[in-house]
C-alpha cells in the first residue's frame, strides 16, 4: 500500500491498563488498546459493559482510577481540557439545536471551539457547499430530513479540525442509501487522516469499521478486524461474534 | 383467512404525507414484518391499525373488525406493544402484569401458559420495579403485558430497536413460539437483517410500500448479479469502482463493497484486473446473493 505515508502509522489513542472503579464496582477493568491516525475503530459492548465509562475517560470527562492513556497526544489525567479541544463528538440523539438554523448551529459550535468570525464564515461556506446544503443555510434544523441532519452534525463535529472524532451510533434508523452516504463521508474523513471512534450496538454497523473492540463486563474481550473476529469465533457475522462472547461469559459467571 | 386488511390507507400531518395509500393483506397466523427506516410511516400505520389514530382516507379491518367503527371490540381483540416503553415504571413486574390482566377482565393465571416462555426470564425479578429493569427485560415485560389477554393479533412497533444482539435473538425466538400458538404477529423494524425472520415482509419508505412478499422471493427479485469486492483500502476502492466505466451501483457493505454492472452480464475477472491496474494488490472479487438491503436500495433509487 504505497499510497499511505509513514505518518499514517502514528498512534493517536494509546490506552494501557486503564481502569475506573466506582466504590467496589470496577466499571472499566484494565483495558489496553491503541488506535492509529486515520483508523476507524468500532467500540462495542452490551449495555452496562463499561463502554460509556471508557469513553468518558477518553474524552476528558472522567478521571481514571489507574492506568495510562493519551488521546491526541494529551494525558487523560493532566490534560483533560486539551483533550476536549482536540476531539470532535457527534451523537445520534443530540448534536444540533433544532430551533436554530443550519448556519446558527455552525456559528454556535464554531464559537464554542474558539474559531474566529472570519474562520467560521469561510468554513461554513465551504461545509455547506461540500454537502450541497447552501439552499438550507437559513432553514431550521427541525425541518431537515434526518439524513441531512446527520451529515451536517458530522461536519460540524469536524469544524475545529480535531484529530479524532467520536461518533455515538452514527447511522441508527436511517434508510440504507443515506447510511451508505454517511459511511462514504466517514471513509473520506478517515482517509484525510482523522481517526474515527464509533460506538454502536448495531453489529452490522461494526462491519464497516477497520477494527472492532468488544467490551464485556468492563474488559475488552475481543479486538481485531471484523474479518479476523469472525474467523476467530468461526461465525459468519458480527452479530454471531457478539452472541458467542455474551453467552460464553454468562456461562462462566 | 385474512387477519389484517389495509385498503389504501393515507394519513398526513400538516404538509407531511406520513402514509400514502397503503394496501396490504396479512394472513391469519402469519408473522408479518414492516421493514423501513425512521420516518417511513411504520408507527403511524400501527397507530391506525390499533385504533389509536384515524386515517385521513382508506380503511382497515383486524379480524373482521373495522379500526374506526368497531374500535371498542377491536381493542379487546388485539395486543399492542408501542415503540416507547409504556409500562408503569413505579409498579413492580408482577403489578404491571396484574394491572394489564385486570384491565382486560382476565387474570394472570388464566393465560399464564401463553406468556410462560417470555415470562420465565422475568421470574427472578418479579418484585423489581419496571423502571429498574434492563432494556431487554423491559421489552420482555412489555411483551408479556401485551399478551396477557390472549389477543388474536399482536402488533409490535420496533420491539428490537436499541436492544443488544443477544436480547434481539431471544426476542425473535419468543415470537416464533407465539406464532406456533396461532397468534398473528405484525412487527415493524428498521433492521433489514430481521426481514429473514418473518414469513412475509413489506418494505416501506416515505409512506409508500416498495414491495410485499416473502424475504426469499424479494431477494431473488434483484435483477442483476452482485459482486462483492474487498480491499483493505475501502475508501479508495469505492472511488475506483465508481470510476469504472461499466459501474451501475457501488455501495459500501460492511467490510466489502457491492458492485453491479451496467451491462447485462458481469465479468469478475475483468473487474479484478482493472482494480489491479489501479494499484489494488490485495483485491478479491466474488459473486454474492442479493440481500434485503440490496433490494431496498434498488427500489428506493
Amino acid at each position: 500500500m504505497a499510497a499511505k505515508d509513514s505518518s499514517t502509522e502514528r498512534v493517536v489513542i494509546d490506552v494501557r491498563d486503564l481502569t475506573r472503579r466506582f466504590g467496589d464496582f470496577t466499571a472499566v477493568d484494565s483495558i489496553s488498546f491503541s488506535v492509529k491516525r486515520g483508523e476507524i475503530l468500532g467500540f462495542l459492548g452490551a449495555n452496562g459493559a463499561g463502554k460509556t465509562t471508557a469513553i468518558r475517560m477518553l474524552t476528558g470527562l472522567l478521571e481514571p482510577s489507574s492506568g495510562d492513556a493519551t488521546v491526541a497526544g494529551f494525558d487523560v489525567y493532566r490534560q483533560r481540557e486539551a483533550i476536549k479541544k482536540n476531539i470532535g463528538y457527534m451523537s445520534q440523539k443530540f448534536s444540533l439545536y433544532e430551533d436554530l438554523t443550519v448556519f446558527e448551529n455552525i456559528r454556535f459550535y464554531g464559537g464554542v471551539y474558539g474559531l474566529t468570525r472570519a474562520t467560521i464564515k469561510s468554513k461554513s461556506d465551504e461545509l455547506l457547499e461540500r454537502l450541497g446544503l447552501q439552499h438550507a443555510r437559513d432553514h431550521r434544523i427541525s425541518g431537515l430530513p434526518l439524513g441531512w441532519r446527520q451529515k451536517l452534525a458530522f461536519s460540524v463535529a469536524l469544524l475545529h479540525e480535531p484529530e479524532i472524532v467520536f461518533l455515538d451510533e452514527p447511522t441508527g434508523g436511517v434508510d440504507p442509501v443515506t447510511r451508505r452516504q454517511f459511511w462514504d463521508l466517514i471513509y473520506e474523513t478517515a482517509a484525510n487522516g482523522v481517526t474515527v471512534f464509533a460506538t454502536t450496538h448495531y453489529m452490522d454497523e461494526a462491519e464497516y469499521c477497520d477494527r472492532v473492540s468488544i467490551m464485556v463486563d468492563g474488559r475488552i474481550e475481543a479486538y481485531g478486524t471484523p474479518n479476523a473476529l469472525k474467523n476467530q469465533f468461526e461465525v459468519s457475522s458480527m452479530d454471531d461474534v457478539f452472541i458467542r462472547l455474551a453467552r460464553s461469559t454468562s456461562q462462566s459467571s | 383467512m385474512n387477519s389484517v386488511i389495509m385498503d389504501n390507507i393515507a394519513r398526513s400531518y400538516g404538509d407531511v404525507r406520513a402514509l400514502d395509500g397503503i394496501s396490504v393483506q396479512i394472513n391469519g397466523g402469519e408473522l408479518f414484518g414492516f421493514i423501513g427506516p425512521d420516518g417511513a410511516g411504520k408507527t403511524t400505520l400501527f397507530r391506525i391499525l390499533t385504533s389509536l389514530l384515524l386515517p385521513d382516507s382508506g380503511s382497515a379491518t383486524v379480524d373482521g373488525l373495522d379500526v374506526v367503527d368497531d374500535y371498542r371490540k377491536l381493542r379487546r381483540a388485539i395486543g399492542y406493544m408501542p415503540g416507547r416503553f409504556s409500562l408503569y415504571q413505579d409498579l413492580t413486574v408482577e403489578e404491571n402484569l396484574q394491572f394489564f390482566a385486570s384491565v382486560f377482565g382476565t387474570t394472570v393465571d388464566a393465560n399464564y401458559e401463553l406468556i410462560r416462555s417470555v415470562f420465565q426470564y422475568l421470574e427472578p425479578f418479579r418484585h423489581r420495579r419496571a423502571g429498574q429493569l434492563s432494556g431487554g427485560m423491559k421489552q420482555k415485560l412489555a411483551l408479556s403485558c401485551a399478551l396477557i389477554h390472549r389477543p388474536s393479533v399482536l402488533f409490535l412497533d420496533e420491539p428490537t430497536t436499541g436492544v443488544d444482539a443477544v436480547s434481539r435473538k431471544e426476542f425473535w425466538e419468543m415470537l416464533e413460539e407465539l406464532k406456533a400458538e396461532g397468534i398473528t404477529i405484525v412487527v415493524s423494524t428498521p433492521y433489514m437483517d430481521e426481514a429473514s425472520l418473518c414469513d412475509r415482509v413489506a418494505l416501506i419508505q416515505d409512506g409508500r410500500l416498495l414491495t410485499v412478499d416473502t424475504p426469499t422471493r424479494i431477494e431473488k427479485s434483484f435483477p442483476k448479479p452482485i459482486l462483492s469486492v474487498r480491499s483493505a483500502r475501502k475508501y479508495e476502492l469505492i472511488k475506483a469502482l465508481r470510476a469504472y466505466p461499466f459501474s451501475s451501483s457501488v455501495y459500501a457493505f460492511g467490510e466489502s463493497a457491492h458492485y453491479t454492472d451496467s451491462r447485462s452480464s458481469v465479468d469478475a475477472v475483468e473487474l479484478q484486473s482493472y482494480l489491479r491496474d489501479q494499484g489494488f494488490t490485495d483485491v478479491t472479487v466474488a459473486q454474492v446473493d442479493p440481500g434485503i438491503e440490496d433490494v431496498f436500495m434498488a427500489l428506493m433509487t
